[in-house]
């Protein structure tokens, strides 16, 4: 049994211009120590689906389909169980540390009551073991920094703060939700060595959200492209990264700044995201797409294996031969 | 931290300086005197009050005068009530405002922070309608409009208690002057607590809290009490000075003897002393209130040191 499956994940939000389909469809499957990346634009759905899992979404916010966790339903199961299983054998670490922290308690008050809640220990063991977890995540003068408040924390040390926090109880899964996103370069480097690392030693399954190709590039085994809250790929980092077979990975792809092709110009993706709260019938990514036919603005393409390499799931109207040849003629 | 506290209480000092000093100016400024009245009185009758109360020197000797008696703690005498000293009419008309008004503060402090939590906590429910009720009615109708209807319905027409006055301390002249601030204050501390538990809750911080698989007890005690009622101390502090120093309203509408009262006299009567002696006191009550409220925001936020 997988230790973490996605089927058909969808998440509906009720907002006074109607119902909007924030996450379609999206399926993943996670063993242990293994990486998945999601990567996508702002509003692509990405955090949306695993905040669904973790039970987080807004108050107007309903998930559908399933998200097993070793069989059981995330998505159905009592507040109380899910209470059980989040903080303990699934974590999460947030996008923004400056906020995520409760500025009003000290970081030992922060990290010793998962411990007391998930693990029974007294606060002086718990604070031992956030002790030596803070040692982990390299925060320097960790048993004196302890009784300290978050803002007295650099951003990059907040983030290692939560870190730290999400793997007090060695969960199975960690979710980062754009963890350097906030960060500075450098910092930023630091961070995913760090949680590579961390990967190694507690042999955590990591479930990384990004817009940074090149976090994913560094970190992930599998990687899956959303785009309008639907997958429109999903296959390993390197498929994806060296053979991509969808329009919208090409883009992507295309706009990313090379060192190696020096004075090109950027190429960016033309047009904006679709409003998710009039999504087109077809596939989301038509109006922008230079590929398009006329099927693709009524007809979703359904997310199959690619005809090139059957280990790559891609959702697109254009057969991938097609597509390389369009390609090439410029 | 106590080192701030005592340069806080120190610089009260000028502060009241200024206070006095401008209410006396207001005052004289204003035209007619403390022994105007409509019969005549003989020249000889008011050039003696004038020497006694020392009105018949400058302006600036009399400000002298009365800063030097009032720090010997001496308010001076009324103008008016001859046989009173300010300090004798502060004396029997402040127990009365603070036992009324403090009764009525930590009523609607308890009452409005636990009504605000709940109707944050279950929006749409039926708390939470109450509470919206309550501050809709609390600010949309003032106490002088609250008051005569309480009066109305409990004591007109259901006669359980008095429609006002005040029987040495008899528990049940008190209880509609209290009812009404309460229903006043907790319209406003049930408000701002019930929107500031509601954005406190919608924070990233809560999201972690959640994500770290506590229970709702523990989020609400433990992660979102504190920041929320932050905003809660920042209103409680002037509705703490206007209720404990004698609501002027409340007191007129069941005719307490307090504090209030005593304001409204003194301003009518143009009893100098009188109305500069409760000046001194409301800012002095004032004062010590804002230190109290900045010490409980260091209390509650690690960011706040002094």
């Amino acid at each position: 049994m997988s230790l973490l499956k996605v089927n058909n994940l969808g998440v509906q939000f009720q907002t006074p211009d109607g119902m909007v389909n924030a996450v379609n469809g999206v399926s993943f499957e996670l063993d242990a120590g293994q990486t998945l990346g999601i990567v996508g634009e702002s509003g692509s759905g990405k955090s949306q689906s695993v905040l669904a899992m973790m039970g987080l979404l807004a108050k107007n916010g309903r998930p559908t389909g399933e998200a097993l966790y070793k069989g059981q339903n995330l998505l159905t199961m009592s507040p109380k169980q899910l209470n059980g299983i989040r903080g303990d054998r699934i974590s999460m670490i947030f996008q923004d540390p400056m906020t995520s922290l409760n500025p009003y308690l000290t970081v030992e008050r922060q990290m010793t009551e998962v411990l007391e809640l998930h693990k029974g220990m007294t606060r002086k063991q718990a604070k031992k073991r956030a002790i030596e977890l803070l040692e982990a995540v390299r925060i320097p003068e960790a048993a004196r920094r302890i009784d300290m408040y978050p803002h007295e924390f650099s951003g990059g040390m907040r983030q290692r703060v939560m870190i730290a926090m999400a793997l007090l109880c060695e969960p199975e899964v960690l979710i980062a939700d754009e963890p350097t996103t906030a960060l500075d370069v450098t910092v930023q480097a630091q961070i995913l060595t760090l949680l590579k690392e961390l990967q190694r030693d507690f042999g955590t399954a990591i479930v990384m959200i990004t817009h940074d190709l090149g976090v994913v590039a560094g970190l992930c085994e599998k990687v899956m492209v959303m785009y309008g809250g639907r997958v429109m790929e999903y296959g390993t980092a390197n498929d994806i990264f060296y053979q991509p077979s969808h329009p919208y990975t090409i883009g992507l792809l295309g706009a990313l700044p090379r060192l190696d092709h020096d004075g090109d110009a950027l190429v960016s993706i033309p047009g904006n995201p679709p409003n998710m709260a009039n999504m087109p019938k077809g596939c989301p990514f038509t109006e922008r797409c230079a590929h398009a036919s006329a099927q693709c603005a009524d007809v979703l393409p359904g997310l199959l294996p690619s005809a090139a390499n059957p280990a790559v799931l891609r959702a697109c109207h254009k057969p991938v031969a097609e597509l390389k040849l369009e390609l090439s003629h410029g | 931290m106590w080192s701030y506290a005592f340069r806080r209480v120190l610089m009260t000092i000028p502060t009241l300086l200024l206070v006095i000093t401008v209410c006396y100016l207001m005052l004289h400024a204003t035209p007619g005197g403390p022994f105007d009245s409509e019969r005549k009185i003989s020249a000889a009758v008011m050039a003696n009050l004038q020497a006694k109360y020392h009105l018949d020197l400058p302006l600036w000797q009399q400000y002298l005068y009365y800063l030097k008696s009032l720090l010997q703690g001496d308010l001076g005498a009324s103008f008016r009530y001859a046989d009173w000293s300010v300090n004798d009419l502060v004396a029997n008309a402040l127990p009365i405002s603070a036992l009324i008004g403090g009764t009525a503060l930590l009523l609607s402090v308890v009452i409005g922070i636990v009504l605000g939590t709940i109707a944050a906590l279950r929006q749409n429910s039926l708390v939470d309608y109450f509470v919206m009720l309550i501050g809709n009615l609390g600010s949309a109708f003032p106490s002088f409009v609250i008051g005569p209807v309480l009066i109305l319905v409990f004591a007109i027409w259901l006669a359980w208690l008095p429609a006002g006055g005040w029987n040495d301390y008899k528990i049940h002249y008190m209880v509609l002057p209290i009812a009404l601030l309460t229903f006043i204050n907790v319209s406003t501390i049930g408000r701002v607590m019930r929107g500031s538990l509601i954005e406190v809750m919608n924070s990233n911080f809560i999201r972690t809290a959640k994500a770290k698989g506590l229970p709702m007890r523990t989020i609400v005690m433990r992660h979102a009490l504190k920041p929320a009622l932050m905003p809660v101390i920042s209103v409680v502090g002037p509705i703490a000075i206007s209720t404990i120093t004698g609501a002027v309203v409340t007191e007129s509408v069941f005719s307490l003897p307090g504090l209030g009262k005593l304001i409204i006299n003194g301003a009518s009567n143009r009893d100098y002393t009188l109305v500069l002696g409760l000046v001194v006191l409301v800012t002095v009550v004032a004062v010590l209130i804002n230190l109290l409220v900045d010490l409980c925001y260091a209390l509650l936020d690690p960011k706040i040191r002094y």
